[in-house]
């Protein structure tokens, strides 16, 4: 277990921040939204990013990937997180391909991750089904018929719900409705018949859709692992995300404060930099004392996703609370020590705030990891 | 790496070959040993473990095997930590001499000084007291005035120092004394090695609201110096300080993890004090500041790891430079949460009526104040971070 960077993954960094610098800046995001396009994310980019490995990054050599392990993602992730780069990287080769490798049959993974490897296929995860993340909430069905299945439910808050090429859908086969027995993982053309998708134009200008099932037929080997054993996968599966979110959520927070830091040294009233004054210092301080700490736990969360499974639950919750409070604040402030600029469409530090707002739902908020944690330690 | 992992076993079985059963305890404030002309051993255990473990070098495992060090590195005298660490053996020997001088006199001394103090430190022979702080000079430390007059082959002291802690039961004291009052201040302080038995020095300890005395102020009368007592150069004491700061800085920042009465931590205490409705805390705030306080603590553990790594791999971070303020400041939160998950049996100050361990609770309450103000205080911390980690422009001092 190690907390430093080796001399490959500080070279995977580095080259990321350069090629998004130059093809992937927030400007790019703010032509997305004003454009109100269609897909939400370049298509051209996600191919660079694709050639570049980065959908590959976790998976094995055998499926044309990197094998080069979740703290390079990581890093790639939290660059990506640094200019807001629009793309299918977290929902599909964090997200999607998780759930493939981590409960996919063979014949699944042979048959779709070389395919997320290149950036072809894409993928969504359809799990939430109400405004906050209850993962094992589930009132979507699916029921056997024939050789076949049938899925009826609805779903929200889904990333990268509409435009995705396959859909990941958490059902319940059995069980009460709050119950994590007898959830089954499902993988659903978005084009099938039955499928309805409603985008949801969010705060973050990216990308996320409301989807609904009515009897949607699905074959039995769309399955991903068992039927009503979806629980265990879907939970390792939640804390690589939450893990991953973080990593992104610590590029957009580095990022608004780094600028926040630079203006800080510029500014002038009252005949000095705003930065000399005591009151703004020692804010900005505590500021990067928090970061330190959530370095730390980030690293320490990246690397026990290859290292030590066994600790993630406590891991994951402990990054994606610590990091929910980092971006609210940091974003937070950096709005309030731009002063009237701060507030301003054309500043991009609106855009950071926005985006940490969004993420710091993804996959669960500071209170639902608190109580997770607490429940983990006993109490 | 192979090496090291071989190393650790070596350790783990010298460690339970010597080290006596009974100091495998947690230890309470009146079994630590502290050294000195007048420390005692408080059990023939402990006098036992403290010679055992300084004739294997391992009282300071890293300073250089020619005064009495191990000679071992970093990460060897790491490991020595973690092996004591894991089957919970006492630290044999307490002091500032051992935490904070014997670095920066490694530093700074001449070989004289290092000769005449470091082995004594680590012999457990001398006892230090440190004098930086003033009446007049806290947070403000340069523009003390302590005064060390130039005579030759000695200085002529006069002046006080306070919080010099234990200073009543220690045999040196290292100063920051004024030797030039027409300068910039941080440039005419020089750094001062004076014998507490030397005529002159007079202490009285200092109630605090702990109930406890055990900061002191010491005064300075007309006290001859032997010039060669000066360590590094004069007018440069302030580069010394500083160094010794960062070792005190870290000291404290470490306090948090394996100080004496640490034994109660907020979760175990919460077992014991709070209702459990289906596996949980029913009062919903308690057990709300109990896992932040937790997450904090892990956190902050992480980062004295990742400081660590980085140390050893001659990475430069800021870690170190926000521990202080982050260690201290949980430290606090520890005894206000300790507090409000006892209720009112944790506001007992004596009698039959509370156990010891609550009475320890309380005090150990009051004595956390003290924890974010001495070794600079948060808010200096903070105006260090702001200026050495993010480059932010000083403000024009008045």
């Amino acid at each position: 277990m190690s907390l430093v960077l080796d001399e490959e993954q500080r070279l995977l960094r580095d080259t990321a921040r350069e090629f998004l610098a130059a093809n992937a800046p927030v400007a790019a995001l703010r032509k997305l939204r004003d454009e109100r396009d269609a897909l939400g994310y370049a298509p051209p980019l996600w191919r660079q990013m694709a050639e570049l490995g980065w959908a590959s990054i976790i998976l094995p050599e055998e499926y044309g990937g990197l094998d080069f392990g979740f703290t390079g993602l990581g890093l790639v992730l939290e660059e990506c997180g640094r200019t807001l780069a629009a793309s299918p990287l977290f929902a599909s080769a964090v997200v999607g391909a998780s759930t493939v490798l981590l409960g996919g049959s063979d014949a699944q993974k042979s048959a779709m991750l070389p395919a997320i490897a290149t950036g072809e296929l894409t993928l969504a995860l359809a799990l939430e089904e109400s405004h906050h993340h209850r993962p094992s909430h589930i009132a979507t069905t699916v029921r056997p018929d024939g050789q076949d299945f049938i899925l009826n439910g609805s779903k929200t808050f889904v990333l990268d719900g509409h435009s995705a090429g396959q859909l990941i859908v958490v059902a319940r086969s059995s069980g009460d409705e709050r119950s994590p027995e007898g959830l089954t993982l499902l993988l659903v053309d978005r084009e099938a018949t039955g499928v309805t998708c409603r985008r949801t134009v969010m705060a973050d200008s990216r990308n996320a859709a409301n989807l609904d099932f009515a009897d949607v037929r699905v074959a039995a080997d769309a399955v991903i692992g068992d039927a009503g054993q979806g629980w265990p996968i879907l939970d390792a599966v939640l804390d690589r995300a939450r893990i991953a979110i973080a990593a992104e959520m610590m590029g957009c927070a580095l990022e608004a404060f780094e600028r926040t830091v630079a203006h800080l040294k510029e500014r002038e009233q009252f005949g000095a930099p705003i930065g000399s004054f005591q009151a703004l210092q020692h804010r900005a301080a505590q500021m990067q004392a928090e970061f330190e700490l959530c370095r730390s736990v980030l690293l320490q969360a990246l690397s026990a996703v290859d290292e030590t499974p066994e600790q993630l639950p406590v891991l994951a919750s402990l990054a994606k609370a610590k990091l929910n409070e980092l971006v609210k604040n940091v974003t937070n402030e950096a709005v309030q020590m731009h002063g009237g600029i701060g507030v301003t469409d054309e500043l991009e530090i609106g855009f950071f705030l926005k985006r940490a707002r969004v993420t710091m739902q993804i996959f669960g908020d500071t209170g639902f990891h608190k109580d997770r944690y607490a429940t983990l330690c006993g109490y | 790496m192979q090496d090291l992992e071989q190393f650790r076993q070596e350790v783990r079985q010298w460690l339970e070959d010597n080290c006596p059963p009974s100091q495998r305890q947690p230890i309470t404030p009146e079994e630590q040993y502290w050294g000195g002309r007048r420390g005692t051993f408080p059990s023939e255990d402990a006098r036992l473990w403290f010679q055992r473990m300084r004739d294997k070098g391992w009282i300071a495992p890293e300073w250089p095997a020619d005064y009495g060090g191990g000679g071992l590195s970093d990460r060897q005298g790491q490991v020595i930590k973690e092996e004591m660490k894991r089957i919970r053996a006492r630290t044999p020997l307490y002091g500032i001499g051992l935490w904070m001088l014997g670095p920066a006199l490694l530093e700074y001394g001449n070989e004289a000084q290092k000769r005449q103090h470091i082995p004594a430190i680590i012999n457990g022979e001398s006892r230090w007291a440190q004098g930086y702080s003033e009446p007049g000079a806290g947070s403000d430390l340069a523009s003390l005035q302590c005064k060390a007059q130039d005579m030759g082959d000695y200085f002529l002291v006069n002046g006080s120092k306070i919080w010099t802690t234990a200073a009543d039961k220690c045999d040196w004291i290292f100063c920051l004394v004024r030797t030039n009052s027409d300068v910039k201040k941080q440039e005419g302080i020089s750094f001062l090695l004076i014998d507490m038995d030397s005529a002159g020095v007079s202490t009285t300890p200092i109630a605090l609201i702990s109930g406890e005395s055990e900061f002191c102020q010491t005064f300075f009368d007309n006290v001859k110096v032997p010039r060669e007592n000066l360590v590094g150069e004069l007018n440069k004491g302030w580069s010394v300080a500083k160094a010794l700061l960062v070792h005190e800085r870290k000291l404290m920042a470490e306090l948090g993890s394996d100080s004496p009465r640490k034994a109660v931590a907020p979760s175990a205490a919460a077992r014991q004090y709070l209702e459990f409705v289906d596996g949980k805390i029913s009062d919903a705030q308690l057990r709300s500041d109990l896992v932040e306080y937790d997450m904090q603590m892990h956190a902050i553990a992480l980062t004295h790891f990742r400081g660590f790594e980085e140390k050893a791999s001659g990475v430069r971070s800021a870690a170190p430079l926000v521990m202080k303020y982050l260690g201290t400041e949980a430290e606090k939160t520890r005894s206000e949460l300790l507090l409000a998950i006892m209720g009112s049996r944790g506001l007992g100050w004596e009698g039959e009526e509370f156990t010891s361990e609550e009475l320890d609770t309380l005090r150990l309450w009051a004595m956390s104040k003290a924890m974010t103000i001495a070794g600079g205080s948060s808010e200096i911390q903070l105006n260090v971070i702001a200026k050495s980690v993010l480059g932010l422009p000083q403000p024009a001092e008045k």
